[in-house]
Formats: C-alpha cells, structure tokens, sequence
C-alpha cells in the first residue's frame, strides 16, 4: 500500500529554487533495544517549503524529537534511518559523515531547548561567534565576523554592549535568543527548533515565539518547531503535523487542523489541553503504546472514541481530506466518503474496554 | 464531562483562615567572594519573598501564579517551614479533636515540633521524577512518612500503602507495590508522589507545579484527581505554578506574584475576568491559545523578571511595564536599558559613535534619582541624542519619569521624579498593588521607594 505523501498542490512544487527544502518521504528511524527495534519514526512523509514554519506536535514518546534529530543526521549510534530524505533536491542520507557534518550549521541548524547547557561558560558571546563563523567559513575577516554577530544580535533585541559578556551574564530568554542568533549566523535554510521555550516563563515564551514567528521575513528559514504545546503551534506555524506513535496522523493548514480537525487524536489532544476558554477537564485515556510492539492496525485504536473493528484490524491510510488536510484514519474516511465498500462488521464500533489508571502516560 | 466543583469558603467566618502570613518576608544572603567574607563586609541579600500579607482559607484552592524567581516556590516552602522566614510570621489554626482551633507559630518552629508539623502540612513537588528515591520500591517510597512519624509499622504500614495508593488511581496496588519509580510513566510517578503526600492525612497541601512536567493528555487526569482528593478528604490546597489556564481552572482565590511580592490578590473568577494589575493583565495576554485565528499581542512586556538582590525602585514591574506612569520609580538603571534598547536600533557605526558619547554605562548601575552622563566634551551631543530618542519613541514611558535633561558642567543631568512603592490596595473585589488603582492615580498607602533596599 503507498503511503506516500504526494504533494497537496503539484504547482507549488516545481523545480529549482521553489522546490521543497526539505522533502521527506516514508522516513524511519529505529532504535535497537534487547527487547527488540524500537520504531521511533515509522513512515513519515512530508515537505516543508522555503520561508515556512512546520510545528510538529505529540506527546513525550511520540518520536518528535528523534525525527528533528534524524533530519539534521544526528542520531545517536544504534538508531538506523532508512527512506528517502531530500535537502533541496539532495539526498541527505546517501551523502558521507563528512559532508553531513559540514552541512550543519551552514545549511541545517539547530535550536536546542535548554541553551545554557548549549552555551560555553569559559567563552565570551564574541567567542562563540567567532567560533561558530571561523569554522563553516573559512578566511572570513575579523570585521565581517563582527559585523555579523551584531546583526544577528541586533535582530535578536540583545544590545551591542553586551557583545563581549560571559553567558551567565544573561538571562534564561537572553540566552535562548543567544542561541537562535547563532544558529541563525551561518543562514542556514532549515532550522529544527526542538522545545526552544519549554524552559522559559511565560511572557519570555511569547517573545521567543514572536521571534520564530517573524524569522521568516529576516532569513527566509525554513523552520521545523517540535513542541507538545499546541498554544505555540496555533501562535508561529503555518502548517502542523500531529504526531502519534512514530507516525505523522495528521497534517495540514494549522488553522484549517485546528477549527476542524480530522484525525480523533488530534480533537481529543485540542480537548485535553488547558486553555483559558477550558470549562472542563477532558484527557485520552491509556497511554501512548510500546514502539517496539505498536498495536495492529490503527496505532491509536485501543484509545480512540471513534475506533470501529477495522481499526483494529488493518492501518489506514493516509488520504487528503476536504479542507485540504491529510489524515489517516478510517472514520474520517467512512465520514466523507471514501471508503463505501466496507461492510457491516468491519464498522461496529469497538467496545473499548475500561483503560485503568495503571495503564496511563 | 467532570466540571470545577462549586466550593463554599465561609469568608469572614471566625476559624476560617487556617493559615495567616503576617509581613513575611524570607531573604537568602549572598555569600559574596573570599576577601568580602574574611572581612565582613555585606554582600546583600536576594528578597524571594519580601512583605507578604496573606491568608488561607480552611478547603479553598489558592493560586500562587508568578514568573520563577517571583518567589512564589519560597513562599510555599515557607509555609511548610522549609525555607526559614527571616522577618515576619506564618501562623497555623488547626482545629484539635475536641473541635477547638489552636493556634501555632510556624515561622518560630525548629526541629522535632517542625517534623511534626509535616504530618499537617505536605507538599507535592514539580518533577515526579526526582522526587522519588530511584532506589526505594513504591511501597517504601509511599510508606516512608509512616514510618518517619512512628504512626504505623507492618501489617498496619502495608494495609495504609494500599490505600493510599488505590485512592490515586495505582489500582490494584499490588502491581505498584514491588515496582521502582523507573517502571512508572510520569503521570504514575505523580500520582505516587501524591498518594505519599496525602498517607499522613494532611490538613494543606502545597502543590509546586504538580503538573507542568507532564503530557497534555496527563495533566487534566491529575488536576482531577487532586479535585477528587480535596473533596473526598478535605484538604486545603496551595496550588504554585506559573500558568494561568490551569490556575484559571482549579482555583477558588489567586495570588499574583511579582518579585516576592503580591502585586493582585482576589477570587479567580474576578482576576480573570478583569485583570487590574499590568503585570495580571501581560500574563493573561501572553498565554498561547490553541486557536490560530487569535494572536498574542505585538505589545508584550519587553525583558525579564530583574534581579532580586537588587529590585528596582518603586515598583518592581515598572520597568517592562507599558502602562509606568511619573510615580512608578524611574531611575538610572531605566535610562541604561533605554539606552541599550536604542542602540540594538542603530546602525553599528551610529552605536560606536553614541557609546563614545556617553562613556561607561556601568555607572548608572547603582539606584540612583539623578544621574550625569557623557563629559563636559559631549554634553550638547548627548543632549541632541536624548532628544532625538524621545522624538522617536514619545510614547515611551520613561519619559514621563524625567523630571529633567540639562547640560551641566560634568556633561548632561537627568532627574527622576520622586517614585512610591505601592502596597495593596481594595479595587472592586481584588486587592492591587498599583499607583493606577484605584483610579484616579493614587500612591498611598504606599512605601517609599527605596525602602531599605537601595
């Protein structure tokens, strides 16, 4: 069965520089356990075009962050990826560990979550820069390196004065602008930011978000913004994809995703968050399974509300829904018709039985 | 769907507060460097609670919401009499068996009669994880305070670890029993924290951010609980966390903190729907909403929390906040920080031209209500520059706590206006601390602005 991405719009996909930055088509990642491979990423497919802000959303165990992390080639040793991943029409899987290492930075970049333990306490901001310039730019002039910092500083509302300070001279939001304005020095066209604000307050968080929100129009980056907030995908993304058990469930035009989602996790995920306008308490029931074993079929029936025999039975697909979304899941099918062939006992609905609290996340 | 239970706190009621902090203050010293210590000179202290007036209610749900560094964590821990108040008192009413409510100093305990307190007072921590020994099974782990007390001892121990741990949800308890922390998800980790929290059958619990290391789809489930529990056990809660959507759910009254102070302080209902203080009002604003079609803001309050060993004059908010008036307590550090924000503006040939003008910023590092910067040289240069900074931004605050720019012989004299500290004031239903409330502008009672702490 092809469970391929193709593409929403072939006309916004053409050759040469509109082309995808990033295109990705059935990548998986597994780790290698004693009880077996673990399939942390299994089958994702997605593009993510120039200039726009993918967010990808699940909870903790959901392979979020090993995707971010496979994408930019740094898996840790026993993680295998396998698929096809594209970087601006280049196959990034095939290239050797070299090239890849000499591709970070310069073209891929990375915004990590907790950036102090990112920040070299011995060195001086200037340093880092310095540091971070020297290396993907060779010969490059002492003035230029200066100039550029700044700049990257500038955009990042951190005063020049504070060029030549140590990093705890700076605050917790400080020093993640810190780290977003070295990553983004070199210009790299794809940027995966992994929880850049889960270690920040509040109103620091609403100003990170801002900030991811308008790199676009100052560096034209592609960014990859992995969070379980669904708050921070609705304020800076354009796009999101919904992330349940080393799958991608659902993806499409964050407010097209978010006023009608498709896929019962995502309704159930938006349900369970705690918002102001929140009158009730709602959660998902169970927890996320066992990559090693996910269960058959759909990997979210045994939680799903919505969940009928052929659920359980065989895996959907992934299939663009009216609204320009796509999802897998066979309700949202049986809902707009494009599964008329299934019969009678294949839609029962499943009885789910009770899932206890020593079942849960 | 399981909504927020009405609770009925009989306000005004005698024997209703059940614990009362009086002018509380808990101030951490500096340690300062080698040479300082050997000569006794005094590094200064950080304020993580600074003056705190507060009462809560027997079976009601108070909401400490704040930034960290607020102090909102030290002044839970306070109350349990885990971080030692250094002025002040926290009094504690617990109604005795015979129904009579006694009444004891926590802020004076020491020792043994402290211990004891705990069977009383409990807390449940922010990170599951750590707050469980990796390498104590679950039925020690949740047994120990039983043990600690001499409340119980085999058979009794084993039949009350079950209990409790049925009572949260680990059901059937024997599949928890013998499990280590590693074993359990988080949300299960949480709940064995509580479960060791409530088998001493505690009057008060603080919760220090009990849900925000977990999943979304946790979170909900242990709030829940935590309502299941209050009623099924009476409990009071004191509920610390730095979001306001779950604030905004569990609780019945919520302090804003601010810089070791209460800056608002009233019913949930009332705060939310009508945000007094800027600070409130910032946070509310900020809260992400998972509704694309509503954005945060452009207008957020710029910087951060400052440095609590040294606040700024007048009131701690005034320097992000938009709304500052004259009375605020603009000083010298405001003028460093404009200056900075300007120049993150500028071109960098039109920076290393000004900060030449203007020389040393590190000098208006220390509090101070009039300030010379430049030289005799540069005076009618950075006279120019000031003023063109004004032309650019006229709606800045800062501004309006000038009293003067003039030229003088050292180079150029800016004057504050004299600043209050605002105290908590009665606005509508809500206490504020804020010269704008209420309107029109007032500034008492308020304490001066450098208030021992300049």
């Amino acid at each position: 069965m092809e469970l391929r991405d193709e593409d929403v719009r072939p006309a916004d996909h053409q050759a040469g520089s509109d082309g995808p930055v990033i295109d990705a088509r059935d990548l998986r990642i597994w780790y290698g356990t004693e009880r077996g491979a673990v399939r942390a990423v299994d089958g994702v497919s997605f593009r993510l075009r120039k200039g726009e802000i993918l967010g990808l959303v699940g909870e903790s165990g959901c392979g979020k962050s090993t995707l971010g992390r496979g994408l930019l080639g740094l898996l840790p040793a026993g993680a295998k990826m396998d698929g096809e991943l594209r970087y601006k029409g280049e196959d990034l899987l095939a290239l050797p560990p070299k090239q890849m290492f000499a591709m970070r930075g310069s073209e891929l970049g990375m915004i990590f979550q907790e950036p102090l333990t990112r920040l070299n306490p011995l060195m001086r901001i200037s340093q880092h820069f310095e540091e971070t310039l020297k290396t993907h730019e060779k010969g490059i002039s002492k003035q230029e390196m200066q100039r550029r910092a700044l700049e990257a500083l500038r955009v990042m509302g951190i005063p020049p004065t504070r060029y030549r300070s140590y990093p705890h001279e700076f605050s917790g939001g400080m020093r993640q602008r810190l780290m977003i304005a070295l990553a983004l020095v070199l210009r790299p066209s794809f940027v995966v930011a992994d929880e850049p604000t889960t270690a920040l307050d509040v109103l620091v968080e609403a100003q990170i978000i801002r900030i991811l929100h308008d790199l676009r129009s100052t560096y034209e980056t592609s960014l990859l913004l992995i969070t379980h907030n669904l708050g921070i995908i609705a304020e800076a993304c354009d796009r999101v994809a919904v992330m349940y058990a080393g799958e991608i469930v659902e993806i499409g035009d964050a407010r097209e995703v978010f006023s009608n989602p498709k896929h019962p996790y995502t309704r159930e995920l938006l349900r369970s968050t705690i918002s102001l306008s929140t009158t009730g308490l709602n959660y998902i029931p169970g927890a996320p399974p066992d990559l090693v074993e996910p269960p058959s079929g759909c990997h979210f029936h045994p939680r799903c509300p919505d969940a009928m025999e052929v659920c359980r039975t065989t895996h959907p697909v992934m299939r663009q829904m009216p609204g320009g979304t796509r999802t897998q899941c066979w309700a949202a099918d049986l809902a707009n018709g494009f599964v008329d062939d299934l019969t009678e006992d294949l839609t029962t609905p499943l009885t789910r039985e009770e899932i206890s609290v020593a079942d849960e996340a | 769907m399981p909504t927020k239970p009405e609770t009925v706190a009989s306000e005004g009621a005698a024997g209703s507060i059940l614990m009362e902090l009086s002018d509380l203050e808990v101030h951490f010293q500096l340690r300062g460097g080698a040479l300082s210590r050997l000569v006794g000179l005094d590094t200064g202290s950080v304020r993580a609670v600074d003056g705190v007036n507060l009462s809560l209610h027997r079976g009601e749900v108070l909401g400490l919401v704040g930034e960290s560094g607020s102090g909102k964590t030290t002044l839970g821990r306070a109350l349990l009499g885990l971080a030692p108040a250094t002025h002040g008192s926290i009094t504690y009413r617990p109604r005795g068996k015979d129904g009579k409510v006694r009444e004891r100093v926590v802020s004076s305990m020491h020792g043994r009669e402290l211990r004891q307190l705990r069977t009383d007072l409990q807390m449940v921590f922010q990170d599951p994880h750590a707050a469980l020994n990796p390498s104590m099974t679950i039925e020690t782990a949740i047994g120990h305070p039983l043990r600690i007390h001499g409340i119980a001892s085999g058979a009794e121990l084993h039949r009350r670890v079950v209990e409790s741990l049925e009572r949260v949800g680990l059901s059937p308890a024997e599949r928890f029993l013998d499990k280590y922390p590693s074993d359990l998800s988080g949300g299960q980790k949480q709940r064995a924290v509580i479960a060791r929290a409530i088998i001493l059958d505690p009057e008060v619990l603080v919760a220090d951010e009990p849900v925000s290391m977990l999943d979304m789809s946790v979170r909900a489930k242990i709030l829940q609980l935590m309502l299941d529990l209050k009623n099924d056990l009476g409990l009071t809660y004191v509920y610390i966390t730095h979001d306001l959507a779950t604030a905004k759910f569990f609780c019945d009254r919520i302090a804003i903190m601010y810089l070791g102070r209460i800056v608002e302080i009233g019913p949930a209902a009332e705060i939310f729907a009508d945000p007094k203080h800027p600070y409130t009002k910032a946070l509310l604003q900020a809260i992400p909403e998972p509704d694309p079609r509503q954005m945060v803001p452009r207008e957020l309050p710029r910087g951060e929390i400052p440095d609590a060993a040294s606040p700024p004059l007048g009131c701690s908010f005034h320097p992000r906040c938009p709304v500052a008036v004259a009375e605020c307590g603009w000083e010298s550090r405001d003028l460093r920080s404009l200056l900075e924000e300007h120049w993150t503006r500028q071109d960098p040939a039109v920076y290393e031209e000004e900060s030449a003008l203007v020389g040393d910023l590190d000098r208006l590092d220390e509090p101070q209500k009039q300030v010379t910067i430049g030289t005799a040289g540069s005076s009618t240069r950075v006279k120019q520059m000031l003023d063109r900074m004004r032309d650019e931004k006229p709606d800045e605050p800062f501004w309006l706590g000038v009293e003067s720019v003039t030229e003088s012989a050292g180079g150029v004299d800016v004057a504050f206006h004299q600043g209050y500290d605002p105290l908590l004031r009665r606005t509508d239903g809500v206490e504020v601390a804020c010269v704008l409330h209420p309107q029109p502008v007032t500034t008492e009672p308020s304490r001066p602005e450098n208030h021992d702490r300049a």
